[in-house]
């Protein structure tokens, strides 16, 4: 018999193992560990929103739904895009409900790329988009994004990216796993060249919802999605969900809007190995977009309380840390101390039981930093920042 | 300051620090925030808010319907400051609907609350009948949840 390791698709064996993977197995099993690796709310979803995923069940309402996902519920994310994000588009044909944001991401990249097509994409980033192009047969081009930009992605790096094969132009803001906010003068000039490369723009925009702005922080930051410049909405994908903004990470729902073209073909992969998304998620995100409004900024709030004490707290120890525009995630830098991420990950995992995820995790243009979530319970956050405190302040006399 | 509100209504035992860390500004500009919300009486008191079944001391608390005969000059307005002012009384609402005042009156038992009510309330001028209603158990208080257990739990480590 051939060894089953063997029998592995090439292309599924050469994804590398998640950084993320490797690190949740140190954190499991340690005691009193206050974890800054998260990557989701620690809010449970609103309870108005859980009690109508309760009502649909009560109603026996457990069948599939239209492979597109509810229409009621289409229409709701039709209204929510237009509002938030300035696009329209047509709820019967250019929405496509999927299971979660990963999900969408898989079935653009499945319906989009030959073998040896390119997408370009900027690190550090959220950990499935390498392998996902991966296995879509395309080939990831990554872009490195600097501290030295507060890891904003600059137009001159695209355009050296681009090549005859460049197909997607991937985005990702507010980015995860840096917080950071793409300036509007500077998606505009990766606007004119998308149009001029004639490349299709995905773009994950999960974190919308949250930004922070005003000299506190606490005001809630305009968000301009790419979808609704000049010229992109025909070029563009825009991918969005219910996980981080409504605290529904566990309910699994995401979407995807884009010209009907795109979307059927998305859905042809999608009829066929997902069917449709579950509909007790669908009847809870019809709620959450209907009446979700005000749970949502309060929320938003919270998190924007918390990011304030990182900022200060960071400040007060010397390490950089540049000020997130969105998100809940802080990607201080941390080279100043001599250590790799991994290093310095580990040693605060060992010394003081506190977990963030070493920079690296995210690509190499992560190095240098590590994502520490502040979507953990204010009181726990202050004593994760007093031992955080305490270990570089160590390493700062050594 | 509105997010200076939103903070006390869930937390007023925050510290000066405390404050200007969640909010993004300095200890002097709370302290003179928090001063003037104060001395303008958009705070009215701080307290703690307490679950009675937790608690040994056994009161009563009701919530009292009371129609009113409204006043040629001021409508309701004195007799529901007047109404307000006793001890008893730990909140008082003008309603719309069936009734005019809702009076959330709070006493060591029953008997106290019924003399309450005979001897103070229906007495008053322009009380035209009440309706007493006596709570029997909490389940949420001024925002918090009575015996609210709930865990979830969250993997530690998360894309």
């Amino acid at each position: 018999m051939i060894p089953l390791q063997n029998r592995i698709a090439d292309v599924v064996k050469n994804v590398p193992r998640s950084g993320i993977r490797d690190f949740f197995e140190l954190v499991q099993g340690r005691d009193d560990v206050i974890s800054l690796g998260v990557g989701e709310p620690d809010f449970s979803a609103p309870w108005h929103i859980r009690e109508a995923a309760i009502y649909s069940l009560e109603k026996g309402q457990t069948s599939y739904t239209s492979n597109l996902g509810l229409m009621s519920l289409r229409e709701c994310i039709v209204d929510y895009v237009r509002d938030q994000f300035a696009v329209s588009y047509d709820a019967a044909t250019e929405v496509l409900v999927t299971v979660g944001v990963s999900e969408a991401l898989d079935l653009v990249c499945r319906a989009l790329l030959n073998p040896g097509d390119e997408v370009i994409y900027h690190e550090p980033c959220y950990v499935s988009y390498n392998p996902s192009i991966a296995m879509a047969h395309g080939v990831a081009v990554s872009i490195q994004t600097r501290v030295e930009d507060d890891f904003e992605l600059k137009a001159a790096d695209v355009e050296a990216a681009i090549t005859e094969k460049s197909k997607i132009l991937l985005l990702n803001f507010p980015t995860n796993p840096t917080g950071a906010v793409e300036p509007l003068s500077e998606l505009e000039k990766i606007a004119d060249l998308a149009v001029k490369h004639d490349l299709i723009v995905v773009t994950d925009e999960i974190y919308s919802e949250l930004m922070y702005s005003g000299e506190s922080g606490m005001e809630r930051g305009k968000h301009v999605s790419i979808a609704s410049l000049p010229g992109m909405r025909e070029r563009t994908v825009l991918l969005h969900g219910f996980s981080k903004a409504f605290a529904m990470t566990g309910f699994r729902l995401g979407y995807a809007c884009a010209p009907s073209v795109l979307t059927e073909a998305m859905m042809k992969i999608h009829q066929y190995s997902m069917l449709c998304a579950p509909i007790m998620s669908q009847m809870a995100a019809i709620e959450a977009l209907k009446n979700g409004a005000n749970e949502m900024e309060k929320m938003r709030r919270a998190y924007a309380q918390r990011r304030n004490l990182m900022l200060k707290r960071f400040a007060e120890m010397g390490v950089p840390c540049f000020a997130p525009g969105g998100a809940f995630y802080m990607f201080p830098d941390i080279r100043k101390f001599g250590l790799t991420s991994q290093e310095f990950s580990l040693r605060l995992l060992e010394e003081e039981n506190v977990a963030v995820v070493p920079g690296n995790a995210f690509g190499k243009a992560g190095e240098g930093c590590v994502r520490a979530c502040y979507a953990t319970a204010y009181d726990q956050l202050e004593i994760a920042l007093d031992r955080i405190e305490a270990f570089v302040g160590r390493l700062q006399t050594n | 300051m509105e997010a200076l509100i939103d903070l006390l209504q869930k937390n007023a035992r925050l510290s000066t620090r405390e404050m200007s860390e969640r909010l993004g500004k300095t200890e002097s500009e709370i302290e003179s925030a928090l001063a003037a919300l104060i001395a303008d009486r958009t705070i009215l008191g701080f307290h703690a808010v307490v679950d009675p079944d937790r608690v040994e001391k056994t009161g009563v608390s009701a919530l009292i319907e009371v129609k009113l005969t409204p006043e040629r000059e001021g409508g309701f307005d004195r007799f529901a400051q007047r109404i307000a002012k006793f001890d008893q009384v730990t909140s008082c609402y003008l309603m719309s609907g069936g009734y005019d005042l809702t009076v959330i009156v709070e006493g060591d038992d029953l008997r106290e609350v019924a003399r309450f009510v005979s001897d103070k309330l229906s007495t008053i001028d322009g009380v035209v009948s009440t309706a007493t209603h006596f709570q029997l158990k909490v389940y949420k208080q001024s925002g918090f949840l009575a015996a609210d257990s709930s865990t979830s739990e969250r993997l530690p480590v998360t894309p």
